[in-house]
């Protein structure tokens, strides 16, 4: 009775919890994210119920059957029990397996929806990357990395920029392009991430859905600014991006945002300037300078 | 035999303490030497712990430059792992192997001595890079291509240059090793003890070892490939000359994934062998978890790409790694019931290594939970590289791992140096262990979900809250760390002498003197003739049983 009304409270407990998970996550902005999110809060529950079952049972050993002070002798030696053994490793052997399945699906449908297509797998020639831009397929935004800066490309509009602009719910091919070391493509909003490849162009798919400024960060150490290589992404509505693309088309190339050119210039007047670092590369030449001091929603 | 001489036999021993500083082929010496070694390191890796710590409390970069937050980070991954917890493994290895199967010393006693000699000298190396012009490899204890073959300094002799080396040295220094630990498991044991009378940390030792025979190869094949992209313009990496950077990351976690079971392998054999001394009761399913550890072994050679999911592989791999790594869940699963059904109904005591064996398996489930999450491509995705992975790895490597450590040193400890340790400072040891290590480390899963990458010097004010609450915790896990230095230092200079066997505890080691004499048994070896852990089975462990005990009492 007591093992029942425990079982049905912890059963609770973890219900609740994979509610919770939702709120650990950044907005959705993204189709991927609410796939992502649904996963995790399902194993969030599950692992709720795991561990508190572990727990509940290592508490009540530590406060049940604790030796009295002068008792010296041993407990009744179980050695083992064929039938629990096969129980517990059945259990736990179904129960992953049916994570991996829905994960499986959820990864196909993120697959659908576009990540980590190589350009190799359709067209070898574009494997080495660094094509100009207009070679590129209609509606493809060029997203070019360097240490340590980002630059985004809209070839058919001719404009450049530092702040990644998309319209909302509309699908969008990124090509990502490295041209120095790995870096990493990372929209939390978005629960997306790709690894850029020197030497190899990456297709990547994504659709927004929901109107803001997000983070865009690097997640691939890639050198001394790695932390300050950040940019925005401004998803908005279809009207105001093909604004934005009409406007900026109108702008003057300027240099765009470079953190590390700003730091490595006051560094290098310092008289200890600490221990030595790649120059970072000029910064990108573009329309939209951006700004990474604008309040973001995640 | 006569009973005099086998009396004789048990004098322990008397040593000096200048042998610990000596070329010595006793692999009890070995592996204090290896341990003390290894904490000395641990300090240093704790230190710059501190730092980067320190540096993370507030959302600027302004503790240390950015070049030496890269730095520092670096070397903590490094120090931590190479100099620390293989090395105090390896300690531990050579204390408990040969006592346990009661051979007189390793298989290859020299051998045993050169390969704890290496570890000072690419010690030495490794932290000499501090002092390179152009200051110590920055690019994470991965060291990916290119970051790491970018040579800023652009000298012959370079903090990542000493990197490398120090690193190829280590795996020549552990291959050493694991060619001795399984040829004396193999080899050495004592008349009767089949392999399925042997203590699980044998069997644990046993399946840890194999992995480094097969894993360290590629590890050094590619850290061989890597100087020489740096050093000598080679492009086996380098995608300008036509190499590729994705390859040196295969290389890499072929082996360093492997190496996570290297180091919580044998944390596994310690509480199998804990459990049932503090409850009183026999290892429950004692071939299982034997077994499960080859299970572990096999599994864990085909699972490194989960490392490597947003590098850029295709979907298929992306799925058969994350099947291959969910089912590791199993045979680790099998184990930690095994420790629930050990305890279960036993007569417990929370001594303090019993205290580091419950707190040890508490954060050890805690991470294997963020482990099924991170096997889980989707959401891998989104939190790979993030601090999300920083706190589930913390938690199996301090959480876990450490906790165990500590409780086989204070397990151990009366055993190898002849001394009791303080219980009280014990204790007090595990409190602020216990806490500060979740307070360190359960802040960094918020922070992955919420987005904010590892290894960066300075983030988003949105980051901030969690971070000042995992820095704290820091500072408490380094203040954790006074006591236990306090207890073994001033236990082993003027503790309680200790006796044969403080815990009443089923084993061969524990049928010699404490601390040992060289040669362990001598000519005494014991047949084994039942199963380990007899808890309360009455069964005696060797054949006259009896004898050998009289003969400790009477020294
Ligand atoms: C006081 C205890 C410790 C603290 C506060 C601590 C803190 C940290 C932090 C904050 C990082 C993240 C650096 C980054 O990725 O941005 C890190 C990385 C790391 N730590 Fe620890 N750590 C501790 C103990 C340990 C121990 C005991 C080990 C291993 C035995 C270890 C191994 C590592 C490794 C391998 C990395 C990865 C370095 C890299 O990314 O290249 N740490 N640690
Ligand atoms: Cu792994």
């Amino acid at each position: 009775m007591a093992l029942a009304i425990s079982v049905v409270a912890l059963v609770a407990a973890s219900w609740w919890m994979g509610q919770q998970a939702y709120h650990w996550m950044p907005v959705q902005a993204s189709t991927a994210a609410p796939l992502v999110d649904g996963l995790f809060s399902f194993e969030t529950a599950l692992g709720t119920f795991v561990f508190g079952a572990v727990v509940a049972v290592m508490l009540w050993v530590v406060v049940m059957h604790r030796a009295d002070k002068y008792d010296e002798s041993d407990a009744v030696p179980i050695e083992g029990n064929t039938r629990l053994e096969v129980i517990w490793t059945v259990i736990p052997l179904v129960v992953v397996m049916a994570i991996a399945v829905y994960a499986m699906r959820v990864n196909t449908t993120l697959g659908v929806l576009g990540p980590m297509e190589h350009i190799h797998m359709a067209d070898a020639r574009e494997e080495q990357g660094g094509f100009a831009g207009d070679r590129l397929p209609t509606e493809q935004v060029e997203v070019i990395s360097r240490q340590w800066s980002w630059e985004f490309r809209y070839p058919q509009d001719h404009v450049s920029s530092s702040e990644l602009h998309l319209a909302v719910d509309q699908p969008v091919t990124l090509r990502l392009v490295s041209e120095d070391v790995i870096h990493g493509f990372f929209i939390p909003a978005f629960r997306l991430k790709q690894d850029l490849i020197p030497g190899r162009a990456i297709n990547f798919n994504i659709t927004p859905t929901r109107e803001g400024r997000y983070r865009l960060r690097d997640s691939q150490f890639s050198g001394t600014w790695f932390a300050a290589n950040q940019a925005d992404v401004v998803v908005e509505s279809e009207e105001t991006y093909k604004a934005w693309l009409k406007n900026a088309a109108t702008q003057p190339l300027q240099p765009g945002l470079s953190d590390a050119v700003g730091q490595y210039e006051a560094r290098k007047k310092l008289k200890n300037p600490g221990w030595a670092t790649v120059p970072p590369a000029p910064p990108p030449q573009v329309n939209v300078p951006g700004s990474n001091t604008l309040p973001h929603d995640a | 035999m006569t009973s005099a001489t086998f009396s004789e036999n048990f004098q322990p021993e008397q040593g000096s303490w200048k042998r610990y500083f000596s070329f010595n082929t006793d692999a009890k010496v070995i592996g204090i030497q290896y341990i003390v070694l290894a904490f000395f390191y641990f300090l240093i890796g704790g230190l710059l712990a501190m730092i980067i710590r320190g540096e993370l409390i507030t959302p600027a970069s302004d503790l240390v430059d950015r070049s030496v937050y890269n730095g520092i980070y670096t070397m903590h991954g490094t120090i931590m792992l190479f100099l620390f917890i293989f090395p105090v493994l390896n300690g531990l290895n050579n204390l408990l192997i040969p006592t346990m199967i009661g051979a007189p010393d390793m298989a290859f006693p020299r051998l045993n001595a050169v390969a704890f000699w290496l570890v000072p000298i690419f010690g030495t190396l490794l932290i000499s890079s501090f002092f390179v012009p152009g200051g110590p490899a920055y690019s994470g204890w991965w060291s990916f291509p290119p970051v790491s073959i970018q040579n800023p300094i652009g000298t012959f002799v370079n903090g990542q240059g000493l990197w490398i080396t120090a690193v190829a040295l280590s795996g020549v220094s552990s291959i050493m090793g694991a060619i001795n630990f399984v040829t004396t498991i193999l080899r050495m044991r004592a008349p009767g003890m089949g392999l399925f009378k042997m203590p699980i940390f044998c069997w644990t030792a046993l399946a840890a070892q194999c992995l480094q025979l097969v894993g360290l190869p590629a590890l050094t094949g590619g850290a061989l490939m890597l100087l020489m992209d740096l050093s000598f313009g080679t492009s086996f990496y380098r995608a300008e000359g036509g190499g590729d950077p994705v390859l040196y990351q295969h290389f890499f976690w072929f082996y360093s994934h492997p190496a996570v079971y290297v180091i919580i392998l044998p944390v596994f054999g310690i509480f199998s062998e804990l459990f049932p001394v503090y409850s009183r009761k026999p290892l429950f399913g004692y071939v299982y978890v034997a077994l499960a550890s080859f299970i572990i072994d096999f599994l864990g050679l085909i699972v490194w790409v989960h490392h490597i999911f947003p590098s850029g592989v295709a979907q298929w791999m992306r799925n058969f790694f994350m099947f291959s790594t969910m089912l590791i869940a199993v045979p680790t699963g099998v184990k930690v019931f095994a420790w629930l059904g050990t305890i279960w109904r036993g007569k417990l005591r929370l001594t303090t290594p019993m205290l580091f064996c419950l707190g040890g398996l508490f954060n050890f489930v805690f991470a294997g939970i963020t482990g099924i999450m991170l096997a889980t491509v989707p959401i891998d995705i989104h939190v790979s590289n993030t601090y999300f992975v920083v706190g589930h790895f913390h938690y199996v490597i301090y959480g876990a791992a450490v906790m165990g450590i500590f409780a086989a040193i204070y397990h151990w400890f009366p055993k190898f140096t002849g001394r009791m340790p303080y219980e009280g400072l014990g204790k007090l040891h595990f409190a602020l262990t216990f806490i500060g290590a979740n307070l360190n480390f359960l802040p960094m899963h918020p922070l992955g979900l919420m987005g904010m990458p590892r290894r960066v010097s300075s983030y988003d004010p949105e980051f901030a809250f969690w971070n000042v609450l995992a820095s704290l915790g820091a500072f408490l896990l380094g203040v954790s760390i006074i006591p236990f230095l306090l207890n073994m230092i001033s236990s082993w200079v003027r503790g309680e002498k200790a006796p044969a066997n403080p815990w009443n505890a089923i084993g061969l080691e524990w049928l010699l003197p404490s601390p040992p004499h060289e040669d362990n048994f001598g000519d005494f070896v014991p047949t084994v003739i039942s199963r380990p852990y007899g808890y309360g089975s009455g069964l005696p462990l060797v054949e006259n049983q009896a004898a050998y005990e009289q003969a400790l009492k009477e020294n």
